[in-house]
Formats: structure tokens, sequence, C-alpha cells
């Protein structure tokens, strides 16, 4: 075989692919002009996003911020030159943040807000310290303190309640078994709320006065007001829609019934007629001579409303639930509750997420309809603004600021679903 | 040897009805139903009490007087005169009008969207990335009142189509005004009409023109069906399928054109006459603005479902079909829609209920709704408020119920047939 003239006996160095098939231009080759109708739609997306851009950013760039009336700015733009007023931002984001809530009091809804930071941190990532989740469950009293002012009492009252219905439990379970010991934690701080909590606060607040300055609900508004009907209709609705849920999956007839014709009653009409039953019709359910809060009378209705989408969602997880998973369940020998605590609330829950998520999101978008019924959230405090005589006419600065605060709030919540479904994600 | 024996008679005692599990779910139902009957009895004594206290027993005497209002959108006869009950009966209409435009148009731009998110055009799937979560992310009250704004500000005003150094002109050869106080269309009109036939006591009239219509157009889609039902068998039967589509869009068209030439069917045109456009249909801007609004709204949600339903559909399907032979068109037909169609159709139904229910925003914009009227201007003007907002309940409710009554009919129509 000495013919055999040459044979490679080392591999060759590969080769650099062509540039045509890397980097910008094999990306732009294969994501963008691939065949020719791509193309096309190619070149009519960029012709689209340069007429939005070339009509938006001149607009956006104007340079009003400090111009005090509409006639201002259209002065400092020039006459045919359609800036953007943002003056109106600026003079008046505070009030579209805090609506009338006293100026020299902005800290006290600042630090409710910062501390509701804080106690959702250590539920929503496991990287903060385990001790923050003390703070947690006492967050609704303070935050609520500090919000609605006045004395320190009465929050400690409605806290009391739960303790005492704590203490309830453990004495009387001892005694008389679990079952007496439910019962009694449901009775006793329901006592001491109707009869017992007003008086004690009052008796305390005239003894010991430890409070800061009250603040109607009527100075309530702006972001502040959505924010705070928003945080408590979801906080509440999550519970209530599980134990909603739960009741419509049963195998009780008469709770089932019960659970089913409340969610689908609540589904079926529209969140403003609810809202029209809490601003005119609540008054008239409640014992003669009761009056209160139209924010809370707000919170109640939007609560419930999330609540009956919660029970939907959270039912859609456990139907997706195996059955071997409740069977299961069973074969341990878990009662009821445990099985629900300990195995199939967990799976539910996680499977549920994004809908949960997406409720949530739903349930913040629709505290914009409290204006309607005459509250001053950002929509309503906007009208407000363009009645102003120096603000009159403007329309899409301050929409658009509203719209954009609204994003940054919703569009964070669905990312943070995003990263909770892959943290909590045990499948391959 | 061991002999059954039952086992020991066990008395009756109080605590069973806890701790037996024979009895313990009939105790917590009944004392279940008795908080809840406590609870109801409870509402409806403070109810009554109230009521009494202000001096309005329930009575729906109201409906039957006169409104006092005008609605200026309306499909049927109306003016100030009529009674609250007919106001009603306009808003709701007008629910309806608007729920069911919104429908079509988000489902057709909801799916074109849907589709255009999967396209491999990178640009263009970030372009359709941005418009669903832009409209996710921002209430719907504020789209509506948004697009209120858009078209208050930025529409010519009628007076800018008069004279010859006009500013605007009418779209689509003449026949469609775009203005700021709403849009004009052309009318359809008949001048061979049959006239109208009054029901429930004259109190509505029905126009017979439309029934007709809607007769012919029912039956030529019937005998579509039948060619098509044929077909199949041939199909079945020989392996052909004979071409059917002309005979089938005939049986459609045709009749109904005869009959709209027997109508004397014909279009009125707006027109600008002095500072404003006569005739035609006059679309108002709240209106449009909420069709406009719930439509792209909603389109976004119905865009994540129908690419959620297509992603669905594994490629396995896919491929198998076209192992099987089966043209490209022939495996979305058979194999890839009607599966995607099973994952899609239920939340798509549920965005409809959405797109219903929050027609009643219509109020932001002064869209007369039933909101708008029954829970808006006859509440304030009779003060009627349980009444008013129980009446407005239950027509959601029973609006509400019946979508949902065809979702369930569908679901189990198409349900996958399991162990």
């Amino acid at each position: 075989m000495s013919d055999l003239g040459f044979v490679r006996t080392e591999m060759l160095p590969e080769q650099a692919p062509p540039a045509t098939t890397v980097g910008a231009i094999g990306w732009a080759r294969q994501n963008l002009f691939n065949g020719i109708s791509n193309s096309v739609l190619t070149v009519l997306s960029l012709v689209f996003i340069y007429y939005i851009l070339a009509a938006m950013l001149p607009w956006l760039l104007s340079p009003t911020w400090g111009a005090e009336s509409l006639n201002e700015c259209r002065e400092i733009n020039g006459s045919g030159h359609g800036g953007a007023c943002w003056g109106v931002i600026s003079e008046r984001w505070l009030q579209l943040m805090f609506g009338f809530y006293p100026p020299e009091y902005y800290w006290r809804p600042i630090a409710a807000f910062l501390l509701l930071g804080v106690a959702l941190a250590p539920v929503l990532f496991d990287t903060a310290p385990r001790k923050l989740l003390i703070f947690t469950p006492l967050y609704p009293f303070f935050g609520a303190w500090l919000l609605w002012g006045g004395t320190i009492w009465n929050p400690l009252a409605a806290l009391a309640g739960f303790v005492l219905g704590y203490y309830a439990y453990k004495v009387v379970a001892a005694a008389a078994g679990s079952l007496a010991g439910v019962i009694a934690a449901a009775l006793v701080p329901v006592l001491w709320w109707l009869f017992l909590a007003g008086p004690v606060a009052g008796a305390l607040s005239s003894i010991l006065p430890i409070g800061i300055q009250a603040v109607e609900s009527r100075a309530f508004g702006g972001f502040m007001l959505s924010i705070t009907i928003g945080v408590t209709a979801i906080l509440c609705s999550l519970p209530l829609g599980i134990v909603l849920a739960l009741g419509r999956q049963s195998d009780l007839l008469i709770v089932k019934a019960l659970c089913v014709g409340f969610i689908e009653f609540i589904r079926g009409v529209p969140l403003i007629t609810l809202l029209f039953v809490a601003s005119t019709l609540l008054n008239i359910f409640m014992p003669p001579g009761t009056n209160f809060d139209i924010i809370l009378r707000v919170m109640i209705m939007v609560t419930l409303f999330a609540a009956a989408y919660m029970a939907e969602v959270v039912r859609g997880g456990l139907a997706a639930l195996p059955t071997g998973q409740y069977e299961a369940a069973d074969a341990l020998g878990l009662d009821y509750w445990k099985a629900q605590r300990l195995v199939i609330m967990p799976q539910a829950l996680k499977i549920s997420i994004p809908g949960i998520v997406s409720t949530f999101i739903g349930v913040f978008k629709d505290t914009t309809l409290v204006s309607i019924i005459g509250l001053l959230d950002p929509l309503g405090l906007s009208n407000a603004i363009r009645a102003d005589a120096a603000w009159n006419g403007i329309v899409w600065e301050i929409y658009g600021f509203i719209a954009l605060m609204f994003f940054v709030f919703c569009f964070s919540m669905s990312r943070y679903s995003m990263y909770l479904e892959r943290k909590l994600k045990t499948s391959h | 040897m061991t002999t059954l024996t039952d086992p020991p008679k066990e008395s009756f005692r109080l605590s069973m009805l806890i701790y037996d599990t024979r009895y313990r779910s009939a105790t917590i139902q009944v004392v279940a139903l008795i908080g809840f009957l406590l609870l109801i009895g409870w509402l409806i004594s403070n109810t009554a009490a109230n009521l009494a206290n202000l001096g309005k027993p329930i009575d729906f005497g109201f409906l039957g007087e006169p409104a006092g209002y005008d609605i200026n959108q309306r499909l049927i006869e109306y003016n100030s005169q009529s009674s609250h009950w007919r106001a009603a009966i306009v808003g709701l209409l007008n629910t309806l009008v608007v729920a069911v435009l919104g429908c079509i148009t988000a489902t057709v731009l909801g799916v074109i969207i849907g589709v255009l998110r999967l396209s491999n055009n990178w640009i263009v799937s970030r372009i359709m990335t941005v418009y669903v979560e832009m409209f996710r992310n921002v209430p719907v009250l504020l789209w509506i009142v948004f697009v209120m704004a858009i078209l208050i500000e930025t529409l010519p005003a009628p007076r800018a189509f008069r004279g010859d150094d006009a500013t605007a002109s009418m779209v689509f050869s003449e026949s469609v005004a775009v203005t700021n106080r709403g849009v004009y269309i052309p009318e359809p009109l008949f001048s061979r009409g049959l006239g109208d036939i009054p029901v429930f006591g004259n109190s509505f009239e029905i126009s017979l023109d439309l029934i007709a219509i809607l007769i012919v157009l029912g039956a030529g889609i019937w005998g579509s069906t039948v060619v098509r039902k044929r077909a199949d068998r041939i199909q079945a039967a020989t392996g052909d399928r004979p071409t059917t589509w002309y005979l089938r869009l005939g049986l459609v068209l045709v009749p109904l054109a005869i009959l709209l030439f027997a109508l004397g069917f014909h279009l009125g045109y707006p027109a600008l006459k002095g500072f404003n456009f006569q005739g035609g249909t006059h679309l108002r801007n709240s209106l449009i603005a909420l069709w406009l609004a719930l439509s792209l709204y909603t389109a976004a949600f119905i865009a994540e479902i129908v690419r959620a339903g297509i992603m669905a559909i594994s490629k396995g399907q896919t491929e198998a079909a076209g192992a099987l032979g089966l043209r490209p068109n022939r495996i979305m037909s058979l194999v890839v829609l009607p599966q995607a169609l099973r994952v899609i159709i239920p939340p798509l139904i549920s965005n409809y209920l959405n797109l219903t229910k929050n027609s009643s925003l219509a109020i932001a914009v002064g869209y007369m709704d039933i909101t708008g009227t029954l829970m808006g201007i006859t509440l304030n003007q009779t003060g009627r408020e349980l009444e008013t907002v129980l009446m407005g309940m239950l027509v959601y409710l029973a609006i509400s119920l019946s979508i949902s009554a065809v979702m369930n009919w569908y679901n189990n129509r198409v349900k996958l047939v399991e162990r």
C-alpha cells in the first residue's frame, strides 16, 4: 500500500461558520427574513414601529415639567407643535398618589406601604429572614391604624379578639374536646367584638390616650385608595375563596348548594352592581341606625367579588389533582382537615398560582370602578383635575400616567407569579 | 368455629351527632342551613325595618310611570314620555348590542393576535406581546375613557366636512362619515317593506322585513347543511368528495338576494345638512368607544387563550396526521382544530361573559345600557334603590346563566370520553 501518497493523521481545526449564519446577520436571517412573506411582515412592522415612535417621542419629550397651567404648556411648546404637558403630573402627582390625605401625614401611608412590603417579604420570598413572619399577622391592625389613625386601642382591641379566640380554643379543647374548642374559638371573639371591644377600647383610651390624628375615609384617594382596597380584597379573598372552593367540592349537599349559589350569583353580576349595593343598599340590610364607612363597605363587596372568582380558580386546582392524592391521604389515616392542609392544598394551590395571580391583578384593576360610585381613586381624581380651570382640556398626560402606574403594578405581579411557578416547579 | 354476632347495640347518645361519622355530616348541614336561614331572616327583618323607617315599602309601580329622560342611542321606539319599564328594555337591548358587537370583534382580533404571537417572525411576535401586556395590565375602565377621549379629541367635527375647503371627507365612497360626534353609516331601507307587527299588546313592534330575512337566511343555511351532509355520505361511500362550495354558497345567497330585491332594499346614506349629518344610522361616540375598548381589551385575553390552545396540541398530533397522508389544511381542520377548540372554547366563553359584564362600565361614557337606565337615571329619579338594583342584578344573572348553559352544553358535547 505504499502508493498511497498522503493520509492525514490529525484532524483539521474547525472552521468558523459562515458569517451569514451566525451573529446578528444570521439571527436576522433566521428570525426576520426567512421567506418572502416574513420579510414583508418585518418591513411592515418596522414601518409601523417607526410611525409610532415618530409620533410619540417628540410628544413624550416635551420640556413642560415646570408649567403651571395648560396655557403655559402651550406657550412652551410653541404653536403647531403638540407636545405633552407634563406640568400637570409634576403639580398633581402627590394628589394622584394620596388624594386629599392631609399632606403633613403623608408619612403615614408611606410607612404603611413600606411596612406592607416588610410584612409580605417573608411570605413572597424565601430568602427574607424568617423572623419577619412574626410581624406579618400583626401588620393588618398596625397598617389600618397608620392609615386611619385614631387611638391605638381600637386595633389592639380587634387583635385581642383573635388572641382570645386562640386561648378559648386551647382551654376549652383541653377540657371538653376539640369540637367544643372550635365552637368556643368562633364564639368568644365574635362576642368580644360585638359587645366588649368597643367599650374596653374606649375606656382604655380615656385612661391612656395613645394615638395619632384620625383621618376620615373621605380624605382617602388616589393610588393609596386603590392599593388599600386592592390589598385588603386580595388578602381576604384568598382564604375565603379556598373555603368556598372546599365547600363547593364537599359531599355535604346543603353546604355545597350554598357555596354554589353564592359563587354563581357573584360571578353572574358585574362588579359595578355590587358597588351600587355597597353604596346604596348595604346600609338598608344592616340594623337600623348602622352607618358604616363607605370604604369599608366597598372593601367588603370587592372582597366577596374576588372570593367567588378565587373559589373557581382554586376549584380548578383541586379538580386537576389526581384522585390518587386524595386516596393516598385517606389511606394514611389523615382526617379531612389534615389531608387538606398537608396533602391536597399545597399541590392544588401550586397548580392554581397563575389563576390566583391573574385574579389578584383583576381585582387590583377593578378597584378603578369605585370612581363610578364617587370615590376618588386615580380615575375619579383625573376628572376633578380635568375640571380645574388651569388644566381644563388635558387628557393624554393624566390618563397615560395612571395607565403607566397600573401597568407597573400589574406587570410586576404577573412577573412574580412566573418566578413563583419556576421556583415551585417539581417536574422536569 | 366462630359465629357471626351482631355488633353490640349502642343506644343513641347526643354526642354521636358530632362524633359518629354516620350522623356528623347531617349535623353539620343542619347547622349550616339554620345559620344561613338565620342570616337571611336577619337581613330581611333589617331591610323591612329600614324600609318602613324610610316610608317606602317595596313597590314596582314606578316601572309604569313616565321616565322623563331621553335615550339617544336606541333600537326601539322610545321618548321621554315612555315608561321606566320601556327605558329598562331599551337599556337591556343596548347592553346586548354592545356585548354581541364586542364579542365578534374581540374574537376576530384575538385570534389574529394570538396566531401572530406564535409567529416565527421575531419582531411581529414581540409587537403582539407588547399589545397583549399593554391591554391586560391596564384597567378596562381606563381604556374606555381613553378611547372616548381619542374619539372626541382627534376626530374632525361635522363642520370640517362642509364647504369647498373641507378638511375632512367621508370614507368608503362617500358613505361613512367619521366625526367627533359619532360615526354615521348607511342604513338599510326597504321601499316595498312588509311593515311591522305589534307584539305584547302593541308595546313593541317587530319588523316583518327582518323576520323574512332571518327565515330565508336560516332556510339557506339549512339547505347548505343538507348538501354538506350529502357530500359527506358520498365521500364515505366512494372516497370522492363532490365539489359543492358553489352550490352551498348559492343556496344561501341567491334566495337572500331575491328577497332583498323583492323588498326594495336600498341604503340610506348620511348627508351633511346644516351643522350636522342627517340620514343614515348614527353610532354615537359612547357606543363606539365602549365597543372598541371592550373589543381591544378582551382581544388581549382571547389572544392568550388561542395561543395556549394551539400550543396545547402536541407536535406528535400534526406529525401523526401527516404520516396518515393528510394534506396540511386537512390536518388543521380535522386534527389540530377540533382538539385546540376543546381547550379554547370554555375560557373563550367565559371571556364573552366578562365582556358582557364589563359592558356595564358604559355608565362611565354615558352609553345608556341597563346600568345607565335602570340602575342609573331611573334609580336617581325614583329613589327605588332596592328594586332597581335587584332587577339589574337579575338581568345580568339571567344573561350570565344562559351563557354558562351554552358553555356546559358545548363542554358536554366535546368532552373526551374517558374511562
